[in-house]
């Protein structure tokens, strides 16, 4: 009995320093002395490999999702005889929810894992140490700039994400279903709000971008450097954020839209 | 023994353990200058900790770890980033930047810490890395390279800001006859003329001890016997007999502790 | 070379990203650059205003002339003060005009359809509409409808 205590102490300690290191990381990595002259090249590197390489992945879910919101928004709504009102519902359930939540979600397993397999690897070839040795910190060598394109890459894809989807949604409902397309997007624009909807997702994106990278380049920092501990490590970034981002969604939901 | 004037690197009375196994316990080690010196050991003894130690990226638990007086654990961030300006270190892995060709890698350090021109910069990587015979190999990438090749770009890499220490971590280990021969060579070479201390960490006892001027023997996180190398071949101690003559069973057992065999053998059954 | 195209790409990204949040802004929340330029407010007292809400649209003729900006309860007449704001282009109002409150469809948003009046005084900023009929509201009508059956 005594001994399940002290196990689960154990447990509560290791992972409260595990927080600390990932506090400490990022503290390091960007709250201190930041050097924009050296670290614009590095950054632009990983905004291609972060952002650009992202963006097929998001184009076409965004896509997809889009149709298939437009779809069920209709035959749901036709019941009603409301099925002008789909634009609406694309519009919002995108703009609010669905952009910011499955681009996080996407993102975590196409460029979160991908992050913490890379530092990952670099940790257990002794790049990392080297580094160190040759007198440059890792922390804003390699960490900075690959959280800083996490960072500013996912409001960007969240954004593209949510303007692909309505696109998909319009296709759907006024070329297929034909419903009018005056109606379409004056149902929308009438409905969707831009400081209490838009900007709310673009916030959430935000916040979302924020902690899958943290987890992603925490995660691969801090990996035990053998072929397992990053196959772990990536497993770890994966699930973590994954989880991180739709419970952060209920908050930022309740907070924004609750009336709580 | 002692090296008046002359000693480089200092370390006093330093333990350092990781969790609740003790890798060093009040180990004195005397670097002299412009020397090549081996600490030599079995695998598992810590070897690559200690020069981790030297580098600063670990601290000790106790004691001291003097460079020229400067004690390094006690070092500040920036004052100890400053001191590895002057500390080559070679990696076992090699640990070349895999983003960067051979050129940029060799090129990195004189970028970081100097603002030399581009032109000037070119004079002395090409120089670096023609002194490891790997002049032609520049534009390569570190995917294209052998592991011997690999190793030399990662040497010249460690001596590209001509530093005062170079550390070698286990520079044999995995190369083929060929390769280690242009190593140990290699190694000796450029202590020679560029007047570096070297520190090698190996276990590959014929090769180290053809190129060491003095040698520390590391086992169970204590020093067991130190010396030139001749000397050390006349040591009267199993220990020390064992390691350097190869021995498979001696003081260190080539058992792992372990119950009695026949005893586990027979409980089977349970 | 190679850095040119990942530097073209991550220029692409940003413009994306960008031209997304201006799309967002004007073609889905329907924020149009134009509201700014301003227009002039104008007030009207209705008994009931049903569902409307703040942003509903102002029409005339069924045409869009301005939305509805706020709706406060006033506390004497305890009847609703809504604020609407009318483009300024549309400066033919006449102060007799009158403001119903519409339903677009049976179940669509609520709206405010303005009738023009014929007096040659127009209304100006901070003018009030008079003559106001509230929104139709359903249960009240079936009320009446029943009410009307039994006394017959």
């Amino acid at each position: 009995m005594l001994d399940r205590i002290q196990r689960l102490g154990h447990r509560g300690l290791s992972r409260l320093a595990a927080y600390g290191r990932a506090g400490h990381i990022l503290f390091q990595s960007i709250v201190a002395r930041p050097e924009p002259a050296t670290m614009f090249p590095l950054l632009l590197k990983q905004l291609y490999f972060v952002g650009v390489l992202s963006l097929i992945i998001i184009v076409v879910s965004g896509a997809f999702i889009g149709m298939v919101l437009g779809l069920q928004g209709y035959t749901i709504l036709v019941d009603y005889g409301s099925e002008q009102a789909v634009g609406q519902m694309v519009a919002l359930s995108l703009v609010r929810e669905l952009a910011p939540v499955v681009t996080a979600l996407l993102f975590a397993g196409r460029a979160g894992s991908a992050l913490t397999a890379e530092i990952g690897l670099m940790k257990a070839t002794e790049q990392l140490a080297s580094l160190e040795m040759i007198g440059v910190d890792p922390l804003r060598r390699v960490i900075a700039p690959r959280f800083w394109a996490g960072f500013i890459s996912m409001p960007l894809l969240t954004m593209i994400f949510a303007v692909v989807g309505v696109w998909g949604g319009a296709i759907v409902a006024v070329d297929w279903l034909g419903i009018y397309e005056g109606s379409f997007w004056a149902n929308m624009q009438h409905s969707v709000d831009f400081r209490d909807d838009v900007l709310n997702g673009v916030i959430k994106s935000i916040v979302f971008g924020f902690v899958v990278t943290w987890i992603a380049v925490f995660e691969g920092y801090d990996c035990v450097p053998t072929s397992e501990g990053i196959s772990q490590a990536t497993t770890r970034t994966v699930v973590y954020s994954s989880l991180a981002v739709l419970g952060l969604d209920f908050i930022l939901t309740a907070l924004m839209f609750g009336e709580l | 023994m002692d090296f008046p004037g002359n000693t480089i690197i200092d370390i006093r009375g330093m333990s350092f353990s990781r969790g609740s196994r003790t890798i060093f316990d009040d180990i004195n080690i005397k670097v002299p200058r412009g020397k090549v010196t081996a600490i030599m050991g079995p695998s598992g003894t810590g070897k690559t900790t200690l020069l981790k130690l030297i580098g600063g990226q670990l601290k000790p638990d106790s004691g001291e770890i003097l460079l020229e007086g400067k004690n390094i654990p006690r070092l500040s961030r920036s004052e100890l980033f400053l001191a590895r300006e002057r500390m080559g270190m070679l990696f076992q892995s090699g640990a070349l930047f895999t983003d960067m060709s051979v050129y940029d890698n060799v090129a990195f350090p004189i970028r970081v810490h100097t603002e030399l021109s581009e032109e000037m910069i070119r004079d002395v990587v090409l120089m670096k890395l023609n002194a490891v015979g790997l002049r032609g190999a520049a534009q390569l990438m570190p995917s294209e390279l052998s592991g011997g090749m690999a190793r030399r770009v990662a040497l010249a890499r460690a001596i590209a800001l001509d530093p005062d220490i170079v550390m070698y971590d286990e520079p044999f280990t995995g190369q083929d006859p060929i390769a280690m021969g242009v190593l140990v060579n290699l190694i000796r070479r450029l202590n020679q003329a560029l007047g570096h201390t070297s520190i090698i960490v190996s276990h590959d006892i014929q090769e180290t001890l053809g190129i060491a001027d003095y040698v520390y023997l590391v086992a169970d996180g204590r020093v067991i016997a130190e010396g030139t190398p001749q000397s050390l071949a006349e040591v009267d101690s199993d220990k020390v007999r064992q390691f350097i003559q190869g021995l498979p069973d001696g003081p260190v057992p080539f058992h792992y502790p372990a119950p009695d065999y026949l005893q586990e053998l027979l409980q089977e059954a349970r | 070379m190679r850095m040119r195209t990942m530097e073209i790409s991550v220029g692409f990204l940003m413009l994306a990203g960008f031209l997304a949040l201006v799309v967002l802004a004007l073609n889905i929340s329907g924020l149009s650059l134009a509201d700014q330029t301003g227009g002039y407010k104008v007030y009207a007292r209705f008994e009931n205003i049903g569902g409307l809400t703040p942003r509903a649209k102002v029409s005339l003729s069924g045409v869009q002339i301005g939305q509805v900006t706020a709706i406060r309860l006033d506390p004497k007449l305890l009847m609703a003060d809504v604020e609407m704001e009318i483009h300024s282009d549309v400066d033919y109002l006449s102060t007799d005009s009158s403001a119903q409150i519409l339903t677009a469809g049976l179940l669509g948003e609520q709206y405010i359809g303005i009738v023009p009046g014929a007096d040659e005084e127009m209304l100006k900023d901070g003018g009030r509409i008079r003559d106001t009929q509230s929104a139709l509201v359903l249960e009240d009508l079936i009320g009446k409808f029943l009410f009307n059956k039994v006394s017959e």
